[in-house]
């Protein structure tokens, strides 16, 4: 089950959302085991940003039919409490290392890519578009045009992959994925989650950050149905990602198009849920496809 | 580094379910469990029923539940045996509803032991447990694992002060004086320091009666550990949905807790959102802290 995925090797073509696995605090509830029985083929960091952030204030979960929703608010060490106490220990995981960055403007991005993009622990990029650009106000994945920009002023900057997570609360996902490949980038990976609310019983918000990201089995259909309009617009890689628990559940994103799937949510639930849907996946006939 | 608790073996595992006794309105769970390791007081399961999670009240639940062990049996003799764990379930939600429905014979999917235990008395200080409702569930574990003496628990009523038959010599008071004191269990907690202050209290319980503790210990100076409650989706760090307010900013309660002390929150008031009983224990919605920036 071996795959070339921009010209990294992966032992099997399951890999996990950013935001759902934190190896480090894994390592510290299940020990050196996480690590002999790694359960995806790259790592996919949390998202970093240039300066700390502590993240929403809670409640930061709700439960849902089939998922839930969260509202964490990208807490991080930022830049620099990265690179001193994260890197060297993600360095350290049995697979290729992904890291997944966000800034507030094309330039806070570029110092981002620049920065992970000349660190040999560092296989690919990831960038999370789902965020305002300050200078324009506008979502920089959610317009084709802002996702051009950001990708003429980061392409120049590093020559490892560009991995562009796209947002699906845009209009026309695969407008923006066009946008994103002719501006250079290598790869793009979707579904982010699906904004969503909840009211207490008093009708108060029950999110600390008022709205959050649906995910889980009940974005799945989503999901297929993204990947499979981005992947019919564009000839770069597409990691497919929305509610998959099973092997089943990827093949039917890899029948829509995707190269690489990504297990989220479902790791909440099983940690080793990365290996289980992998070996799965394995155990079906393959299809190839349509796309 | 040597770990600071007992590792969990990594991903979930099938246990059977051996043992279900009631306690008034409690459920007691017993399972098998054959490849784990023996827990620390203080520490937590993560708990799925292997069949029909989910399509209950709302459609969920979806999410594993977590419990603080109740107990655990030490094999007494090499194979054939097996560990009994147990777990202290009350009915408040979807989740809770599903595990309290389950018999001998039927599965539960499990992840654990996890998260930081208790630790052990300071400067030889005897241990004072205080325990409310559900939450004496890992102070029974802590007395059989540690000698502790003094132990008072809270109960709603008559009913509910049943449980405090899962441990042995223990002091009751309940809301409507229908059994022992009649009055808050921190009544008793404020007799036993007059008497000696050289305790290290241990408390788990509803955030009003933590509170409670706390302020009653920070002013007499009485070291005290918490064991804290909040809503998490995975138990291992992943998810970062269970965070709570400390002196330090937030932490994730399932790595960085459950148990912490005392000294180190401002106020338990307002900490741990389940999603499992919404309606209940919603805390305020504290804006302040959702500027971005700031150390975490």
């Amino acid at each position: 089950m071996s795959v070339s995925f921009c010209g990294i090797e992966l032992a099997h073509p399951i890999i996990n959302a950013s935001g759902t696995f934190d190896a480090i605090a894994a390592r510290r509830a299940f020990g050196d085991g996480l690590i002999s029985d790694f359960p995806f083929a790259a790592f996919v960091s949390k998202t970093v940003t240039l300066k700390p952030r502590q993240g929403n204030p809670p409640p930061r979960l709700w439960e849902l039919p089939g998922g839930m929703m969260n509202s964490i608010g990208l807490p991080n060490k930022g830049l620099e409490g990265y690179l001193e106490h994260d890197l060297p220990e993600l360095a350290r995981l049995p697979v290729p290392l992904i890291v997944n960055v966000m800034g507030f403007s094309r330039e806070e991005v570029g110092r981002l890519v620049a920065a992970f993009g000349e660190r040999d622990e560092v296989a690919a990029l990831e960038l999370n578009v789902s965020c305002p650009n300050v200078e324009t106000g506008m979502i920089m994945g959610a317009d084709p045009r802002e996702t051009a920009a950001l990708l003429q002023h980061l392409r120049p900057l590093t020559a490892k992959p560009l991995i562009v997570k796209l947002t699906p609360n845009a209009s026309d996902p695969a407008a923006v994925a066009r946008a994103a490949a002719d501006a250079g980038a290598d790869a793009v990976s979707l579904i982010n989650t699906l904004r969503g609310m909840a009211l207490d019983p008093a009708g108060e918000p029950w999110l600390g950050g008022v709205t959050g990201g649906v995910s889980g089995p009940a974005v799945r259909a989503v999901a297929l149905a993204q990947v499979h309009s981005v992947s019919s617009a564009v000839g770069i890689a597409v990691i497919g990602m929305g509610g998959v628990s099973t092997g089943a559940d990827a093949r039917g994103l890899m029948q829509a198009g995707a190269d690489l799937v990504a297990v989220g949510t479902e790791s909440f639930r099983d940690p080793r849920a990365g290996s289980r849907v992998a070996a799965e996946l394995a155990n079906l006939t393959p299809v190839p496809a349509a796309r | 580094m040597s770990p600071d608790r007992v590792q969990a073996p990594f991903g979930r595992r099938a246990v059977a379910v051996i043992d279900r006794t009631e306690y008034g309105p409690y459920v007691v769970l017993g399972v098998s469990d054959d490849t784990g390791p023996e827990p620390q007081a203080g520490q937590f399961y993560m708990l799925t029923a292997a069949e029909r999670w989910g399509g209950g009240e709302g459609e969920r639940p979806f999410l594993p539940r977590a419990f603080s062990v109740l107990r655990a049996s030490n094999p007494a003799h090499p194979p054939p045996s097996h560990r009994e764990l147990q777990f202290l379930l009350h009915d408040v939600g979807p989740g809770t509803r599903r595990l309290c429905e389950l018999g001998p014979g039927e599965e539960l999917l499990i992840v654990g032991p996890l998260g930081v235990p208790f630790a052990p008395p300071r400067d030889g200080r005897r241990l004072l447990l205080v325990g409310g409702g559900v939450g004496i569930a890992p102070l029974a574990i802590l007395q059989d694992q540690h000698l502790a003496e003094t132990v008072l628990l809270g109960f709603r009523d008559a009913e509910h002060a049943e449980a405090a038959a899962l441990m042995t010599q223990a002091r009751v008071a309940t809301d409507d004086g229908s059994a022992g004191h009649g009055g808050l269990v921190t009544d008793l907690l404020e007799e036993e320091l007059h008497l000696d202050a050289h305790r290290e209290v241990y408390a788990c319980g509803p955030p009003a009666m933590l509170e409670a503790v706390r302020q009653l210990c920070a002013q007499r100076d009485v070291p005290a550990q918490l064991a804290l409650e909040s809503g998490m989706a995975c138990g291992f760090g992943a998810c970062f949905g269970c965070v709570v307010h400390t002196r330090d900013g937030l932490i994730r309660l399932c790595v960085d807790g459950p148990v912490l002390d005392a000294s180190r929150l401002e106020s338990v008031v307002g900490v741990g959102a389940s999603f499992e009983a919404g309606r209940l224990t919603r805390p305020p919605i504290r804006r302040a802290g959702m500027a971005s920036g700031g150390q975490a």
